[in-house]
């Protein structure tokens, strides 16, 4: 959001809010802003509104309130086929009745383009996607894979300068998965389209977006771009929702410039960074990941809290490993530790001590 | 269950056993010794066998209530062997008369006749071969009618003459002397007393035989009418023409060799001969002009002979408005077509009734497969509601309703939009087999429409429309395609429904909305001509195929759904 003021903004939503049986709210107060050649992803758990937001982008939904502006034009009364978006679908959505080459020039010939303008259109789009010799196939007859590839084809080929994906590689595995990835964030970059991309997937958005929105319960929780997203968690959903993560529950003791002491329910003490909590006496959730957690004491700065912690299991990962805790009361505490040469494998049962620099522990919103 | 899964625990499998087989030189062994491929085939026989009984209950229901009907249609359409059956000798006789010749046939046909109409008429099959050939020119029914009547008088005289000479020698029991063996005979006397059963079956002697062969011909038959009426030639008097044939086997007989015959009770047969010569006895075919002056035209014969073989194609062509006459194939006279009229109308109709089974389903269809589900049920309650009226009392509604005096014109009336002395004709004609048979039809139609498009995934429209497609592109290029199969499925139900429909036209169609069906039931169960009634629906099949062969040309066949 620091980025673009929504003066400027491609595409931006203001205050919108979207209610489908006019008692509940799936959208709740939806402010985004994107700059022309985005690429962004609405991540979020199934139901948290992301299909909606894109539906009442596409237009194929209204919104029940706010404003919804395309280049700065507002677009909320524009019919879904004048607003020249072009969409991709999880299951494809190709026409079953229509060649691969016929689905491809359906776009073009609603848009009145002559015969020879268009193959040559669609050539190149099915090049694109190295479909190149599909042309002549029925949708029936292709892969899920090459099947989406046909319909990205499909939804750029009459040049978008905006494409939504609604969770388009949901359907295949992952290997196809990754590749695709890898090829649809190319095909953006290289021609310059602003994407909007919704997937419940957070490696798919980490790995894709420039920006990721996480969406939970009708609202973003955070924008942010994937960096920023993993290291600086805004509210403890977030810090849950994207990788892996240790909490605690406790309350604020002190608070102290960058850093704040927690007292956690069993009594022990932390440090912590106050990022998302009100003030002294009240609650957090104080979050750590696995790999900012340190038990080699020399490591650690003077005078900083510990835990005593018991190990309970130690996992060989190859890369990593992987090592489950007991830890002020709860045993789901897990470490994770790059496999090294002078690395320590920790004995299951051994008593250990941990801690952590102060700026890696995060303490947020209850 | 149980041998199969033993089976694959023990041998190899079916496809294993294969290809073990493929691969060596040798024939395979099963773990018995016989050879593998018979061993497999023996096994595959087995499932076969299971598959068939399974479903053997339902090939017989099937046998018996669809293919054996249809086939005795097929049959009846061309079957024609009454003529043969009942004037087998007048058959044969007019082999060698023409009909082009323009003249009154020989007495030889005549008299082969005379002998045919006689027996037909005492077994009153007489009246049913004049109502079959009456379908072909009128007035040979009652022509028909008549001279069963009068072939009786034929051998009158002869007769008369007979007893004169001696009373006795008319009776039945002196007849069944004459003609049977003695064994018959007594058999016969012995069923006579207590009448058991049927009386045994006639065996003529030989004597009788190799004098008057004809007589014995015809007394046979005599004898097997009266037998199978439950009667006995002991009791019946032989019949006028029996005497009649066999006064003139007795006039070409020699009278030496007539000596030595002893007549039936004792008659001198001598005697008789001459008593017969003296008699004035017109020819046979005087004696039928006598009885009706229609014999003498060559009309009558010339549908005889037309008709005389055992298979015909007389019932299709009166089924197109042809007719069979003795001189060729003919159109009928142009007030008595009405087949092709029929035909055309119930094509015609049909189409229309389908036509408009679509436009006003589809989009019951698409709202039914669009709309959310508590809706779409109620919707689909208030579809399937006529279904679970009679068919009569749908019918009669609309009765009510279409008449000139009825709710709708009285609406039309009310709201000016007609004139009171111009309301609209809507019932007993076409339109109100249109409009009573379109809301009949409609669910078969909506069903197949409504399964079809809930199939269609939303996200087709908004993909088109995403693309840039208007709302009626959307629907035309993309939406309505999809929909097809099921607008042939209806399409075909509705309208192989509405080509056989029956009640309703009759009931709201008055003349001039009927179809071919009705007419068909009216041969049926009224005129009684089941065999041009074989015909019509034999033509009404061969047209549905007809179609759907067309339909498959044109649209392709597994284009045809009723669901997903
Ligand atoms: N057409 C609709 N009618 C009513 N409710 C809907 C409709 N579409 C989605 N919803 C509801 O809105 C919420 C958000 O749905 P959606 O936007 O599809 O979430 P997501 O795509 O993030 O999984 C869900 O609770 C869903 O049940
Ligand atoms: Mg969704």
């Amino acid at each position: 959001m620091a980025e673009t003021t929504n003066g400027d903004a491609f595409v931006a939503f203001e205050r919108v809010q979207k209610s489908y049986d006019g008692e509940t709210l799936v959208v709740k107060d939806l402010n985004l802003a994107m700059p022309k050649g985005e690429f962004l992803t609405m991540l979020g758990p199934s139901g948290s509104g992301k299909t909606t937001c894109l539906m009442m982008l596409a237009g194929f939904e209204t919104a029940t309130h706010g404003e919804i502006k395309l280049a700065g034009k507002p677009i909320n009364n524009i019919p879904p086929h004048k607003r020249g978006i072009g969409m991709v679908f999880q299951n494809y959505a190709l026409f079953p009745h229509m060649t691969v080459a016929e689905n491809l020039a359906f776009p073009l010939e609603v848009r009145g383009m002559g015969k020879s303008a268009r193959e040559e259109k669609i050539k190149n789009a099915l090049d694109m996607v190295q479909m190149g010799s599909f042309g002549g196939r029925r949708p029936a007859q292709l892969s899920g894979g090459q099947q989406q590839r046909i319909a990205l084809a499909r939804a750029l080929v009459f040049e978008p300068e905006l494409v939504l994906m609604d969770e388009p590689l949901g359907a295949l595995d992952k290997q196809l998965r990754e590749t695709l990835q890898f090829e649809i964030t190319n095909l953006a970059h290289e021609l310059g389209i602003t994407v909007v991309y919704v997937t419940h997937d957070q490696t798919e958005a980490l790995t894709m977006s420039d920006r990721v929105a996480v969406f939970d319960d009708g609202r973003i929780q955070q924008l942010a771009a994937p960096d920023v997203l993993y290291e600086a968690p805004e509210n403890s959903f977030v810090a849950q929702f994207i990788g892996e993560n240790n909490t605690f529950e406790g309350t604020v003791k002190e608070i102290r410039g960058e850093t704040c002491i927690v007292e956690l329910d069993g009594g022990e003490v932390i440090d912590a960074k106050p990022v998302n909590v009100g003030g002294v006496g009240e609650r957090t959730k104080v979050s750590i990941r696995p790999e900012r957690v340190e038990y080699n004491k020399d490591r650690l700065q003077e005078g900083a809290h510990t835990l005593k912690a018991e190990v309970l299991e130690f996992i060989y990962m190859g890369d990593i490993f992987r090592t489950r805790l007991r830890v002020a009361g709860r045993d789901d505490f897990v470490i994770k530790t790059r496999n090294a040469p002078d690395q320590v494998r920790l004995e299951p049962g051994s008593q250990i001590e941990i801690g952590w620099l102060p700026e890696d522990c995060r303490a947020l919103d209850a | 269950m149980t041998d199969a899964s033993a089976d694959r625990v023990t041998g190899p499998t079916p496809d294993t056993a294969i290809r073990d087989a493929e691969r060596q030189d040798g024939p395979m062994l099963a773990a018995d010794g016989t050879p593998l491929k018979s061993a497999l085939g023996k096994a595959l026989r087995r499932q076969k066998l299971r598959a068939l009984m399974l479903i053997a209950p339902l090939l017989l229901f099937i046998m018996v209530t669809f293919i054996a009907p249809i086939a005795d249609m097929l049959f009846r359409s061309v079957e024609n062997d009454i003529v043969s059956q009942t004037l087998p000798r007048t058959v044969v006789a007019l082999d060698d008369w023409e009909y082009d010749s323009g003249e009154v046939p020989s007495e030889e046909v005549f008299e082969a006749f005379a002998r045919d109409l006689a027996i037909a008429a005492e077994r009153k099959d007489h009246t049913r071969l004049g109502s079959r050939l009456n379908y072909e020119t009128t007035g040979i029914s009652s022509l028909f009618r008549q001279s069963g009547r009068g072939v009786d008088e034929i051998g009158e005289p002869q007769m008369d003459a007979l007893e004169e000479l001696n009373e006795d020698s008319i009776e039945p029991f002196a007849w069944a002397a004459f003609m049977g063996t003695e064994d018959w005979a007594a058999e016969v006397e012995a069923w006579d007393a207590d009448q058991q059963g049927l009386a045994p079956v006639f065996r003529p002697n030989n004597e009788a035989v190799a004098a008057f062969p004809e007589t014995v011909q015809l007394y046979s038959a005599y004898a097997e009418t009266a037998r199978i009426a439950e009667d006995s030639a002991w009791d019946e008097d032989p019949f006028p023409i029996v005497f009649h044939v066999f006064a003139q086997e007795l006039a070409e007989a020699d009278p030496a060799r007539l000596a030595d015959i002893p007549g039936p009770a004792g008659l001198d047969l001598v005697a008789a001969r001459e008593a017969i010569a003296a008699l004035d006895i017109p020819s046979t075919r005087d004696a039928f002009l006598e009885i009706d002056e229609d014999w003498a035209d060559p009309e009558v014969w010339g549908t005889i002979k037309a008709f005389s073989s055992p298979y015909t194609a007389g019932y299709y062509l009166a089924a197109m408005d042809l007719a069979k006459t003795p001189a060729g194939v003919e159109p009928v006279d142009e007030d008595q077509r009405i087949y092709r009229t029929l035909f055309l109308r119930t094509m015609v109709l049909s189409l229309t009734i389908t036509g408009s089974c679509i436009l006003l389903g589809y989009p019951i269809a698409w709202l039914l497969a669009n709309l959310p589900l508590r809706t779409a049920n109620v919707l689909m309650i208030l579809v399937l509601l006529p279904f679970w009226t009679s068919l009569l009392v749908r019918t009669s509604a609309w009765k009510v309703l279409l008449q000139q005096q009825g709710v709708i014109n009285d609406i039309l009336v009310w709201a000016g939009l007609v004139g009171d002395g111009s309301r609209l004709v809507l019932i007993n004609n076409a339109t109100g087999t249109i409009i009573a048979m379109t809301h009949i039809l409609l669910p078969f139609m909506i069903l197949p429409l409504y399964s079809v498009m809930k199939t269609i995934d939303p996200s087709y429209l908004r993909a088109a429309k995403s693309l840039g497609a208007t709302n009626w592109t959307a629907f035309w290029r993309v939406y309505f395609p999809n929909s097809v199969p099921g607008i042939g499925a209806g399409s075909i139900l509705v309208f192989i429904l509405a080509i056989g429909y029956y009640i309703t036209p009759e009931i709201v169609g008055g003349t001039k909305g009927v179809f071919i069906s009705n007419r068909i039931a009216y041969h049926i169960s009224s005129s009684l001509n089941w065999g041009l009634a074989a015909a019509l629906g034999t033509m009404l099949l061969a047209l549905v195929l007809l179609l759907y062969w067309l339909y498959d040309r044109m649209v392709g066949i597994d284009n045809v759904k009723l669901g997903g």
